[in-house]
């Protein structure tokens, strides 16, 4: 298109004829990181950290770069997945697999139940409704001393080897292989978007975001694609969330706060909610930049915060719209 | 039976009372206009059919059927196609990507995960073929948004008719368009009216138009029932007259 008013709005699915050598990229950089990673200066962990929070900022995209929808309590549905893993390890069961599978159903049953009463509201009630979610969580986990450790969080749990048959992978205490943990689940969780957005639901969201009216009047039921999108985004957020659990052996009463919903807003939109992987890179930078920092100075959010009205102010499509819509995965 | 029946609708905002006590019945394959000086609620009117918003008072049947407090969407998928005063469409998509959403809308296809080859074949057909019956076929790979007042408009229609409504609802089709788009338009409404006897009601400005076009004309003034007849009735009612002259269009 020689002529484009802006960009054209399908080139946010992530699925292209000319975004596949992106996509390669990013999966081959993934893929390697326990190499490139250490030499760079980082450790597994670290990237660990971002392929978890990145996968939480490309959930809450799902809803934000997809219906134009903004959630600021999505912090919500990532702490319920974080306590819903961590309790079913530390009460229940050996298995990392069924901590993961109920964190991610605690999340996202939350998320799928609340948003049901609350897609008629749109804009600013919206926004404070999820928040006013969010804060109930996070007093619950804060409150309820004997069963979530209050505000010391949860501890007194640790994610067990996995068994394959008779094979016993060890994701416990081998960093690199609880990496590739991490990424097979972050592959899944990101493959099943991939597939709901190149579907005709996928064009339907992006109807809404183009225009809600016309959408309406093509009779499509706007409320309750939205509440579908909005459950989609909470089940990732709460995977992400039991996967941060399994990460720290740790379930935190912040992962539930609000300012962490402000954090994962922020990646996605520095990052780029245009595209389908810009959450990502914004997760990426945002969480080195905290390690960076952080040991530098107590400051580091401000930083952040300079970075991120920088960003919005020079690129409005985000770090990876700097990359150029085309060749962008 | 009428395809529309509209029962004494009233529509107040605040203080104001846009649209008072208007009663209407179209029938199927009928051509209607709807005319008025500026603000006399017929857009109003339009969203009262339509389930915009609700009216104040008074019943909105269709199809034999009360849908007064149906959503917009539910008349919508009963068959009520409707294009906006300022086209509504969607401007970051290609011709053919907006008329894609509207078939896989209309089709019911818009929750599927997966469209089987049959059913890809199908839209692709749809889409197709309401490119060839608008005249857009040559602009399908363009962005809406880039595309003349026209064409736009033009969009609008196709993605309305790729819903294969009963009842197809205009809001000033050739508004701010030139000559040539004009009469390009009114041939692609009246070609559409002949070969499907699709029902249509169009609210329309220009008098040749609406002349040209319709079997029978309802004025609205001031909110109110003004007049209602064919077009030579209307033509040389006085009060109709007084209406145009006393408040220019
Ligand atoms: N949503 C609204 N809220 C308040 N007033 C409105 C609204 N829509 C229309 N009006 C008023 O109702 C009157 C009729 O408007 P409209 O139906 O658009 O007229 P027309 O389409 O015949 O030009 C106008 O005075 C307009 O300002
Ligand atoms: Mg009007």
């Amino acid at each position: 298109m020689s002529t484009a008013i802006g960009e054209r709005a399908l080139d946010r699915l992530p699925v292209s004829r000319y975004k596949w050598p992106g996509t390669a990229l990013l999966w081959l950089a993934l893929l390697m990181v326990p190499l490139w990673v250490p030499w760079a200066g980082g450790y597994v962990e670290l990237a660990g950290r971002a392929l978890v929070l990145g996968l939480a900022a490309m959930g809450l995209n799902f809803l934000l770069g997809f219906t134009g929808v903004m959630s600021f309590g999505h912090a919500a549905y990532f702490g319920l997945g974080a306590y819903g893993a961590g309790l079913m390890l530390k009460y229940v069961t050996g298995s990392t697999l069924l901590a993961l599978f109920t964190g991610t159903l605690l999340g996202g049953l939350a998320g799928t139940i609340l948003g049901a009463l609350i897609v008629r509201r749109r804009g600013v009630y919206f926004a404070m409704v999820t928040i006013a979610y969010g804060q109930i969580f996070f007093y619950i986990a804060y409150r309820w001393n004997s069963l979530t450790g209050g505000d010391d969080g949860l501890r007194g749990f640790a994610r067990q080897p996995l068994g394959v048959g008779s094979w016993v992978i060890n994701i416990q205490n081998n960093a690199t292989l609880f990496y590739y943990f991490l990424l097979a689940v972050f592959a899944i969780a990101t493959g099943a978007m991939a597939f709901r957005l190149c579907s005709p639901f996928g064009r339907t969201l992006i109807a809404i975001l183009e225009n809600e009216r016309r959408a309406r009047y093509l009779g499509l039921p706007v409320e309750r694609h939205i509440w579908l999108a909005f459950s989609v985004s909470c089940f990732v957020c709460a995977t992400a969330g039991a996967l941060y659990a399994l990460l720290n052996n740790f379930a935190d009463p912040m992962t539930l706060h609000y300012s962490l919903s402000g954090e994962i807003v922020i990646m996605a939109v520095m990052g780029g909610m245009r595209t389908f992987w810009g959450p990502l890179l914004g997760a990426a930078v945002f969480v080195v930049l905290q390690d960076y920092i952080s040991s530098i100075t107590v400051n580091w959010m401000s930083f952040i915060g300079l970075l991120f009205v920088l960003v919005v102010l020079f690129f409005p499509r985000g770090l990876l719209g700097i990359l150029g819509q085309r060749g962008a995965p | 039976m009428s395809l529309l029946e509209v029962r004494s609708a009233s529509k107040n905002f605040g203080s104001l009372m846009a649209v008072r006590q208007v009663s209407l019945r179209v029938e199927r394959g009928e051509m209607r206009a709807i005319i008025g000086p500026n603000g006399a609620g017929k857009t109003t009117f339009f969203n009262l059919i339509t389930g915009f918003f609700p009216p104040t008072e008074g019943e909105i049947w269709f199809g034999g059927r009360d849908v007064t407090r149906l959503s917009a969407q539910r008349r919508v998928s009963l068959g009520m196609g409707r294009s906006f005063q300022v086209a509504e469409i969607f401007p970051e998509l290609t011709v053919r990507e907006n008329l894609r959403i509207a078939v896989e809308v209309g089709r019911g296809l818009a929750l599927r995960p997966w469209l089987g080859r049959a059913k890809a074949r199908l839209v692709r057909q749809a889409i197709d073929e309401v490119l060839a019956a608008t005249g857009l076929t040559t602009k399908a790979a363009r962005l809406a948004g880039e595309l003349t007042h026209g064409d736009q408009r033009a969009t609008e229609i196709a993605m309305v008719l790729a819903l294969r409504p009963r009842l197809l609802l205009l809001d000033e089709p050739t508004a701010g368009m030139a000559e040539q788009e004009t009469y390009d338009t009114v041939a692609l409404i009246r070609r559409l009216h002949r070969m499907n006897r699709l029902t249509v009601i169009l609210i329309e400005h220009d008098m040749r138009v609406v002349f040209h076009l319709a079997d029978r004309i309802t004025v609205l003034d001031r909110g109110r029932l003004l007049a209602e007849g064919l077009p030579d009735e209307i033509a040389a009612n006085p009060a109709v007259q007084a209406a145009y002259l006393g408040e220019p269009a």
